[in-house]
């Protein structure tokens, strides 16, 4: 067993393997609690009888269905491009679960480049969009795809730039430097060390920039322009069917998750709650702040209206990039001052 | 090997098993679905009407200038990065040099939003 996990590729194959399954279950959990959530906000029942109690088995009979359809390629498309891209999508998306940090030892590999590189790969599902809105030859998901990619012109700048004004408190790009700069006091209150996330050590605004940019990224309400469906069929998304349409589905989930646990690591403190032993407890402290963001997520999703396509960007260029600068120098001038 | 070369050994076959997941999920499903293909079926989806024209038609890129102004930001970005993170050993001289390039460019952008970059109509 030891000789197993002294391989390097043999261990890198066994954490590849492992961290897919995580990211299935975790999506389908996402999608059950979406389905859940959002029929108790418009006071309906949901999911109910597949499975037994609650319909939980209803994301699972969803996949079965979804795998026994026929797949349609358009006959005007431009096939290897339609058949690429959501393979692009979920490489980009998987590629993003390198550096998240479950525990001080559970992560596959904590990259020095950290925050940067999850900001790199978690942008190139945008590619997969743009390609399946080009290849389909449709007018619909033409204009879902270059709504995506304009949606990532615009919201990428805050979502960088509040990244930074953590990355200036931890002095360090590396996502587990950056949980653990966060499990180190504050201050001290007498004898009692009081340890605060980064999100109640003045940067509640880069939180609200990051968390609103993550929504636009992630093309989710009232954000969802790109798959706008009074207006553009289903956006990208309408040539597609059966499993590549699962595929596509998938990584919009698995793309939460993985935004989700890279918004917890930053700003609300990863795998560390003061008292729990991280290495114990980390991964549920950190499933359970990812919980708790998509649970806001999804409650955003059944509170605000879509927004239209002029009104995003100019909200992302008037308003969150200035803001997203001016809590930046304000940062680095609280760090080199005091 | 070194832990270089392994940093990316990690990323690509993490990206490769992406790719892969979507492979092996149409390939098990090739195995379970019906191909009954014909020729209404294989058309362009309109809303149910033959498609009018090509697929592929001229579309107005509204926000190429918005492109053209992100490029710049995003270059600014990649400065930013080991600025930030070598902060405090630069100190006073770093957060004045830094203060004084973000002053230039956020003049840029009030510039490109008086002249009119921002608006839609035209």
């Amino acid at each position: 067993m030891s000789a197993l996990f002294d391989n390097f590729w043999a261990l890198l194959g066994l954490k590849a393997v492992v961290a897919i399954l995580v990211i299935l279950n975790v999506a389908l959990v996402i999608i059950f609690a979406e389905l859940k959530i959002s029929a108790h906000m418009q006071s309906r029942v949901g999911p109910y009888f597949a499975g037994g109690r609650y319909g939980w088995a209803q994301p699972l009979a969803d996949g079965l269905k979804f795998i026994q359809k026929e797949d349609l390629v358009p006959r005007d498309a431009d096939r290897p491009v339609f058949k690429l891209a959501p393979m692009v999508v979920l490489a980009g998306t998987v590629a993003t679960f390198v550096i998240i940090p479950f525990s001080p030892t559970l992560v596959v590999r904590d990259l020095d480049l950290g925050v940067f590189y999850a900001l790199a790969a978690g942008s190139v599902a945008t590619i997969g969009v743009l390609m399946a809105g080009w290849s389909s030859a449709n007018k619909y998901s033409l204009m879902g795809g270059l709504r995506a990619a304009a949606q990532l012109i615009a919201y990428e700048l805050p979502l960088v730039l509040a990244v930074v004004g953590v990355v200036i408190h931890a002095g360090t790009l590396s996502m587990s430097g950056i949980v653990e700069a966060q499990a180190e006091p504050f201050f001290h209150l007498g004898q009692t060390a009081i340890h605060l996330p980064y999100i109640f050590q003045g940067q509640i605004i880069g939180f609200a920039i990051f968390f609103i940019a993550m929504l636009a990224e992630l093309n989710r309400t009232p954000f969802d322009m790109p798959i706008a469906e009074s207006e553009l069929v289903m956006g990208y998304l309408t040539e597609y069917s059966g499993i590549r349409f699962t595929m596509f589905f998938l990584g919009e989930y698995a793309g939460m998750f993985a935004m989700s646990a890279i918004a917890s690591s930053l700003f609300l403190g990863g795998y560390y709650f003061p008292g729990l032993d991280s290495g114990t407890f980390g991964p549920i402290v950190l499933m359970a702040k990812v919980g708790l963001l998509v649970f806001v997520m999804i409650w955003i999703r059944w509170t605000f209206p879509r927004l239209r396509e002029d009104q995003l960007q100019s909200f992302a260029w008037r308003w969150l990039v200035p803001l997203s600068l001016v809590n930046l120098a304000v940062t680095a001038t609280f760090k080199v001052v005091f | 090997m070194t832990g270089y070369f392994e940093d990316y050994i990690t990323v690509a076959v993490f990206a490769a098993f992406g790719a892969l997941l979507v492979a092996v999920s149409v390939g098990a499903s090739a195995l379970l679905r019906p191909k009954n293909p014909s020729a209404t079926k294989s058309q362009t989806y309109e809303c149910g009407i033959d498609p009018v024209g090509g697929g592929w038609s001229q579309t107005h890129v509204r926000y190429y200038i918005f492109a053209l102004l992100f490029l710049i930001f995003d270059v600014e970005a990649v400065f930013i990065f080991p600025w930030a993170i070598q902060l405090e050993a630069l100190g006073m001289f770093a957060l004045v040099e830094m203060i004084v390039f973000i002053v230039i460019l956020l003049a840029g952008l009030v510039y490109a939003v008086r002249k009119g970059v921002l608006e839609w109509e035209s």
